[in-house]
């Protein structure tokens, strides 16, 4: 049976700590996908990201789509931290962990989780500029909402 | 009824919440935006691109979608999380 953890916070996490949560005391999870995304700084021009979320709705969207995956693949436990507020280059920003019996089924549902967090999840980012300047939001990438087309929903 | 607003969209209107009596002939999302935008030209002029995303009571919602008996609706750009 799948157990899943679900968490919206400001505070960062432990990647590793989180893997080693999801398997304690079971011997029935033979693969563990863990994909983290980081706060990145390409030109060199970012002092930070600002990332804005809906309370409430942040939690029950990301868990409606755990529960999606869970029905679309044999998972044994996910877990799913998204971080708020000011965050750093190079710093953490989103976990997901899925665990299965079986690679295939925790890389599909995996990639299936961060492509309905980027386009589904209500959180928004603004830049904040290393020179001072007057920071952007974020833009939604077309490509983003195109990797939705593929799993045949909405 | 009360109206959340995030990001650009907060920006934009200059403020983050705020409650509002809608008539009863305002029945769904489009209407409300329809609604929002006669009382204020800001308004209009920030749903005019037609880029919002809403939500009702904290779910996914298209303009199509009813408000009747709502108790909160959102409106936010396009999300970019993960």
């Amino acid at each position: 049976m799948s157990s899943h953890k679900i968490r919206v916070q400001a505070e960062n996490f432990d990647a590793a700590a989180e893997g080693a949560a999801l398997t304690r005391g079971r011997r029935d999870v033979g693969a563990l996908v863990s994909f983290i995304g980081l706060c990145r700084d390409e030109a060199g021009t970012l002092e930070a990201l600002e990332l804005e979320h809906y309370p409430g709705m942040a939690e029950e969207e990301i868990a409606r789509m755990v529960g999606e995956a869970e029905r679309r693949w044999p998972l044994l436990g996910v877990t799913v931290i998204h971080r708020h507020g000011r965050i750093l280059p190079g710093e953490q920003i989103v976990l997901v962990l899925c665990a299965s019996a079986h690679r295939a089924a925790a890389f599909a549902a995996a990639e299936y989780l961060m492509d309905f967090l980027k386009s589904r999840a209500p959180f928004w980012k603004k830049e904040h500029r290393a020179d001072g300047g007057q920071g952007d939001w974020v833009a939604a990438k077309d490509a983003d909402e195109a990797a939705l087309a593929r799993w045949g929903e909405r | 009824m009360r109206l959340v607003y995030f990001a650009s969209l907060r920006e934009r209107i200059g403020k983050s919440v705020e409650e509002v009596d809608v008539p009863g002939s305002v029945r769904t999302v489009a209407e409300l935006i329809d609604w929002l935008g006669a009382r204020d030209e800001a308004y209009a002029a920030t749903f005019a691109d037609g880029l919002a995303r809403t939500a009702v009571d904290k779910k996914h919602a298209r303009r199509e979608a009813s408000i009747v008996g709502a108790s909160e609706v959102a409106f936010f750009p396009p999300m970019t999380g993960g």
